[in-house]
């Protein structure tokens, strides 16, 4: 029998594949084409505390072994989350992480007291409630909040001890590699009384149409992701896991089995897959086998035998 | 998994795509296609030309990677395809034109075999393809080269109109559509639009749409729109 669950404060992931936030949705269109229950977990599509219409004009742009995109967090806001979608959620038998952005740091906070009450509400009436909250601090794509709260250890503790004290729910909070220094940042997020780190976001870039002589993005620079990105997030998981004790999330361009072995043995708990689930829809499907495949041949028994060896 | 039955180069970087395979769809509808393996990342929209016995058939321009390795296929060749996806144009009653500009014919072809007694107005800058295909379908077929397709139809005559085409060609049906309306006339005025897609099912908002009430998906929404529903920005 092949182990491939872990655990984080308390919250039990079936196996480590969990798919990243704005790249699921809340899951509803990926459960329509296999059973999205196989999952580890889910973080669901950034939410602030207010609906969002996200940025005008190309939102996505391709790149070598990459894309770029500028959503821009649009969401329809957390209380329409918590009436809408998360009855869909309970539905489900997977971990279920709510991603929440903000403007404001009285943003951030009025967004996770929402949560909180509804998750207190919930549990009382013994309906399944959110299982925890992942922080994002590092949205390089919205003009005030995210990124400003993401580069910057000082502004991301006010945020980080803010929302702790407006939430007892497990709380990860989402890094960006933008920051000025990303282990700095983890180990500010332990002190702060996170219960985890999750990393990268994306990475700010750019495309410029030279005929038209402009930047092909409204906003002029985007996030970057998919497997272009990989070798700096793997190496930016190996540095926090390093520095921290609380678990690791770790991302950034996963698209097969030996890439999440990769991030494991750099020292992350669980990892989650985004782009790769638009150059294939049944991503989550095929990684799970992939993994359990890749596990056998390698007589890996247990994820916990190779966490952080490298 | 589907199979490449024929491509076929109709002309100046056109091609018909027969494929076996797929689940179908309707009208205005469209699948994600990969013919490749991690790259180019994304796979690439394209319309449902036409529901075949064993698939179906689409009818792409070649303009950049990913459609110059489908242009690349041979019969017998594989291909993924997922979908079909989208809310496409409705089944309506009523006297309807269908108007295309350039590889916007695509999705009107099956359109029009759902909706006989339509009439087609097709519209090319340079060369016109399919036309012949579109004939015997049409209670009247007007086919343009070089001008503005869009002058030929008259607004004021049909219940319904289906347009598809270029950005400029939808922004200016509807400014049509504005124009007729003030005369009395109400035709239903249905875009497809093309926007840039990751997903194709509505998970990621790349291709969001601006609309009267608010940001809609083009891939899970649309690709069609009523006119009147669409801001467009630019
Ligand atoms: C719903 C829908 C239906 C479509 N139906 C057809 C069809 O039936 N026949 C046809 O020829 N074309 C159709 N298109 C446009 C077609 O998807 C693009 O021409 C194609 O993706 C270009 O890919 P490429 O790799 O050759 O070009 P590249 O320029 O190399 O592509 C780079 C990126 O830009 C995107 N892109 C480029 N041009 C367009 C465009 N016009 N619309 C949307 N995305 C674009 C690509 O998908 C890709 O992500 C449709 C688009 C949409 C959204
Ligand atoms: C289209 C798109 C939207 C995203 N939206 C969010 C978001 O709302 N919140 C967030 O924390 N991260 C968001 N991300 C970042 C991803 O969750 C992930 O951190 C990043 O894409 C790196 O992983 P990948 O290379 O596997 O995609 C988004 C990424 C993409 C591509
Ligand atoms: S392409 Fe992803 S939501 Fe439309």
């Amino acid at each position: 029998m092949i182990k491939t669950s872990a655990t984080i404060a308390g919250v039990h992931f079936k196996n480590p594949i969990v798919m990243a936030s704005g790249t699921f949705g809340f899951g509803r269109e990926y459960g329509k084409l296999y059973d999205v229950s196989l999952l580890g977990g889910i973080s669901g599509k950034g939410l602030t505390l207010h609906a969002k219409a996200g940025n005008p004009g190309v939102r996505v742009y391709e790149t070598a072994s990459g894309m770029l995109n500028s959503v821009g967090l649009e969401n329809p806001g957390v209380e329409a989350f918590l009436a809408k979608e998360l009855p869909y959620w309970e539905t489900l038998d997977t971990a279920r992480i709510v991603n929440l952005g903000g403007n404001t740091l009285p943003d951030y906070v009025l967004g996770a007291e929402l949560i909180q009450r509804d998750a207190d509400a919930r549990l009382l009436t013994g309906k399944k409630a959110v299982d925890m909250i992942e922080l994002n601090i590092s949205c390089p794509n919205v003009k005030e909040g995210g990124i400003a709260f993401g580069v910057k250890t000082p502004a991301a503790r006010d945020v980080v001890r803010a929302v702790r004290a407006a939430t007892s729910l497990p709380l990860a909070v989402k890094l960006s590699p933008n920051a000025e220094d990303i282990a700095e940042m983890a180990e500010m997020c332990e002190a702060e009384g996170a219960d985890a780190v999750s990393l990268i976001n994306t990475i700010s870039g750019m495309k410029i149409d030279v005929r038209r002589r402009r930047s092909v993005f409204n906003n002029l620079y985007a996030g970057l992701s998919g497997p272009a990105i990989k070798p700096v997030a793997l190496r930016m998981v190996h540095q926090v896991a390093r520095r921290v004790t609380i678990p690791v999330i770790g991302m950034g361009g996963i698209t097969t089995a030996t890439d999440i072995i990769e991030f494991i043995m750099a020292g992350a708990t669980v990892i989650q897959v985004g782009t790769y689930n638009f150059m294939n829809l049944r991503a989550g499907s095929t990684l799970t086998e992939e993994l359990q495949q890749f596990m056998a041949e390698e007589n890996i028994s247990s994820l916990d035998e190779i966490r952080g060896i490298v | 998994m589907a199979t490449v039955i024929s491509n076929e180069r109709l002309g100046d970087g056109v091609y018909h795509l027969v494929v076996e395979g797929g689940n179908g769809g309707a009208m205005g509808q469209f699948y994600m296609l990969r013919a490749w393996g991690a790259y180019p990342l994304l796979s690439r929209p394209l319309s449902i030309h036409q529901v075949n016995d064993n698939g179906v058939d689409f009818l792409y321009h070649v303009v950049g990677e990913g459609t110059e390795i489908l242009a690349g296929l041979n019969p017998g060749d594989s291909l993924e395809l997922e979908g079909p996806f989208g809310t496409g144009f409705p089944k309506v009653e009523g006297k309807v034109a269908l108007v295309g500009g350039g590889i916007g014919i695509a999705p009107l072809y099956y359109c029009a075999q759902e909706l006989p007694d339509s009439d087609i107005y097709l519209g090319f800058s340079r060369e016109s393809f399919r036309t012949d295909a579109f004939r015997p379908l049409a209670a009247e077929l007007t086919v343009d080269v070089g001008g503005l397709i869009l002058d030929s139809v008259d607004f004021a005559a049909y219940d319904h109109i289906f347009v598809c085409g270029p950005h400029p060609m939808l922004k200016a049906a509807q400014l049509k559509r504005i124009a007729v309306e003030t005369s009395g006339k109400r035709p239903n005025v249905y875009l497809s639009l093309e926007n840039r897609m990751a997903c194709g099912i509505g998970a990621c908002l790349v291709c969001s749409v601006s609309c009267k009430d608010g940001q809609r998906k083009a891939c899970a929404d649309g690709p069609v729109f009523l006119a009147e529903e669409v801001l467009f920005h630019d």
